[in-house]
């Protein structure tokens, strides 16, 4: 799950981060009105849950209240496209107006995990500002990284490594090292999967501040995260997406025009590769999971046809858990009741799969039933 | 012979009382699984099927000599099951919950090391020596006893692969599913090495999946040290970047992680990699072949 800036600072403010003075403002006389109360230079910066937005034009620096203002009203409802947003672009909701600083140097801090070694990572670069990727291609050398002992946590020394590494002066490595760990007591607290400061910058003052903050969190914990399920902005969400999770579906919205339903994301992911190679193109991942019953099976293939780009539906079953019968006879009871414009080819395999074939055949519906996956992929190409 | 599991393999369900657990503990014995006991908190002295349930996983290794842990508990009890069967000295222990937290996982891997217990999972199929032993919710009958090792990284794929081997008349030795989570017990590597020292097995299926880099760390591997054929496929070639597909562990982050890498590296090794999935199946077939030619 992704948060917005300003929440990721509200999480980290509380584990004794500096962050810049600021308020979230929703419309342009809000943005007014808090600009006037910081007082000097401000920086109004769009919400929304993607990277990269300095190169789309969402962070702006205003010299005066009506400056801010005049920001805000172009922003806020504006699609900003960055290169993390894809050409679509993402609708600005709000803008975070903030004290500008006295900026001396910018550095880059991230934890992660480590999935070889199997722990979180500590890393942090003297290219503040910079994407972390961008460093790790150019010039590999300048990430500094220190893995953590889980249970243990990150030690003082791993912290002033780090600090004198990055060439902090001496008289704020305790700053520094101090900022570190309540980073990391953030990261293991709130089960994130991703806290990256860029930039953490220091002041003329000799101050540290996190003047940017990003955190995602493990999905798989978010039951022992109530406060963090509360941060959820729907508004940056798929509608369909948020309707497929409803019902515990794993869906994702692509932009072709076969439109897949697959139990298991490795063969929903082969599904989708086979029929680009067959010389169509997905229009969307869909796993109904190991265990489907009736129900999700039937609203999965309702909110897959809701794409208005489908000319064709792949249904690819390998029953295992989830049993042939059950699947048709949720897509049957589905076109049933919703209908549906475009050819459907059904591929069943596995436990139950005569039953499921039957259920297709006596449906007194139109299916085009294929042998194999290969045998599928061709079908529905050719149906499109 | 076969790998890590075999007829004399005896199983402790962890979990063995609820709705998954007990269905699943009764595929198990189906198909020839020695089941032989079950753990559920506060339900022990209760008798499932005519399987004896404990309270606790050192129980039912004391009392019935289990020697291998298959877990269908749910998630936020994952990790704590896992290291019950680890503190009980449970040589193999296959966790088929998916769910699990990650930073709980980074917590389990490191109370594992230095003990004697292997984990398989979580987040997995589990693992089957077609003919001897199923430990998991695979479907029995697409397995065929034979020499062909399987390793893959998801579910319903590995049992496609399974069957255009089968209906090939190509058997497999031992198929494992390593589970689709960024932190799993055991990795492509720990179960080539297993595959490289068991004489019953001639040939690989490796089945990989974006995200991570375990499948150029084992294509390295078995460049190295591996002298058996393997055929490979790596799903999600079509995937966008930034999403996660279905498994945790199914994203490309950073640039890192694509279909392309994996299968470039892969192919620089030694790999048979295979583009289209309904592919897995012949490919083998040209290996037997001219294994035997």
């Amino acid at each position: 799950m992704k948060i917005h800036e300003y929440q990721a600072k509200q999480i980290l403010i509380r584990y004794g981060v500096k962050i810049p003075e600021g308020k979230v403002a929703h419309n342009s006389p809000e943005a007014y009105e808090i600009a006037r109360q910081l007082g000097g230079t401000v920086a109004v910066k769009a919400q929304i849950h993607a990277g990269g937005r300095g190169k789309g034009g969402g962070i702006k620096i205003a010299k005066s209240p009506d400056e801010a203002e005049e920001i805000t009203r172009k922003l806020i409802g504006s699609k900003l496209v960055t290169p993390q947003t894809g050409a679509e672009g993402r609708v600005v909701q709000c803008v975070l107006i903030e004290e500008g600083l006295n900026i001396q140097r910018e550095f880059y801090l991230g934890i992660v995990i480590d999935r070889s070694r199997q722990k979180p990572v500590f890393m942090a670069s003297r290219e503040g500002g910079v994407e972390i990727e961008e460093v790790a291609r150019k010039s590999p050398d300048l990430i500094l990284k220190e893995t953590i002992q889980p249970g243990i946590g990150l030690q003082s020394f791993q912290a002033r490594k780090i600090a004198f590494g990055l060439g902090l002066d001496a008289k704020v490595i305790g700053k520094a090292a101090r900022l570190m760990s309540a980073l990391y007591r953030a990261f293991e607290e709130t089960d994130a999967s991703l806290v990256e400061v860029n930039p953490l910058v220091i002041t003329e003052e000799g101050e540290l501040y996190a003047l940017d903050a990003k955190m995602n969190f493990d999905d798989n914990a978010l039951y022992r995260q109530p406060e963090i399920v509360q941060m959820r902005d729907f508004l940056e969400e798929e509608p369909p997406e948020i309707e497929a999770s409803r019902y515990r579906l794993s869906y994702i919205k692509l932009d072709g025009e076969v439109g897949c339903m697959v139990n298991g994301a490795g063969l929903a992911m082969a599904t989708m590769d086979i029929i680009k190679m067959a010389g169509g193109s997905p229009a969307n991942f869909l796993d109904v999971g190991g265990g489907a019953n009736l129900e999700q099976v039937k609203n999965a293939f309702r909110i897959l046809i809701l794409d208005e780009n489908l000319k064709a539906v792949l249904i690819n079953i390998f029953g295992g858990i989830v049993r042939c019968d059950v699947v048709a006879e949720g897509v049957v009871q589905a076109v049933k009741e919703v209908g549906v414009k475009v050819p459907v080819v059904v591929r069943l395999e596995g436990t139950n799969m005569e039953k499921g074939r039957e259920i297709l055949k006596d449906s007194g519906l139109d299916f085009l039933v294929a042998t194999d996956m290969a045998d599928a992929a061709q079908k529905v190409v050719q149906a499109v | 012979m076969a790998i890590w599991i075999d007829e004399n393999t005896k199983v402790v369900v962890q979990g063995i009382t609820g709705r998954e657990g007990s269905f699943h503990a009764a595929q198990c014995r189906e198909y020839g699984t020695k089941v032989v006991a079950g753990v559920t908190p506060g339900k022990g002295g209760l008798n499932q099927d005519g399987v004896p349930v404990f309270d606790t996983v050192k129980e039912a290794v004391e009392k019935e000599g289990a020697s291998a842990s298959m877990i269908l508990v749910p998630a936020p009890f994952a990790a704590d099951a896992i290291m019950e069967a680890v503190d009980a000295e449970i040589p193999l222990i296959i966790c088929i919950t998916e769910g699990v937290p990650v930073l709980d996982m980074v917590r389990v891997t490191h109370f594992i090391r230095g003990s004697k217990s292997r984990l398989i999972g979580p987040n997995c199929p589990g693992i089957i020596s077609p003919g001897k032993c199923k430990i998991g919710i695979m479907p029995g009958p697409i397995h065929k006893e034979g020499s062909v090792g399987c390793i893959s990284r998801s579910g319903t794929l590995t049992y496609e692969a399974v069957q255009q081997l089968s209906s090939r008349d190509i058997g497999q030795s031992t198929c494992i599913g390593i589970g689709g989570d960024p932190i799993v017990g055991t990795g492509f590597i720990d179960a080539l090495t297993a595959f490289q020292e068991d004489p019953a097995t001639e040939a690989v299926v490796m089945i990989g999946e974006i995200g991570g880099t375990a499948e150029e760390e084992a294509a390295e591997y078995i460049k190295a040290y591996f002298k058996k054929p393997v055929v490979g496929f790596i799903a999600g070639q079509t995937a966008p970047p930034g999403r996660r597909m279905g498994h945790a562990g199914a994203i490309i982050t950073q640039g890192q992680g694509t279909a392309a890498e994996k299968i470039e590296k892969m192919r620089q090794c030694g790999i048979h990699v295979v583009e289209s999935p309904a592919e897995i199946g012949s490919a083998m077939q040209d290996v037997v072949a001219q294994k035997s030619a």
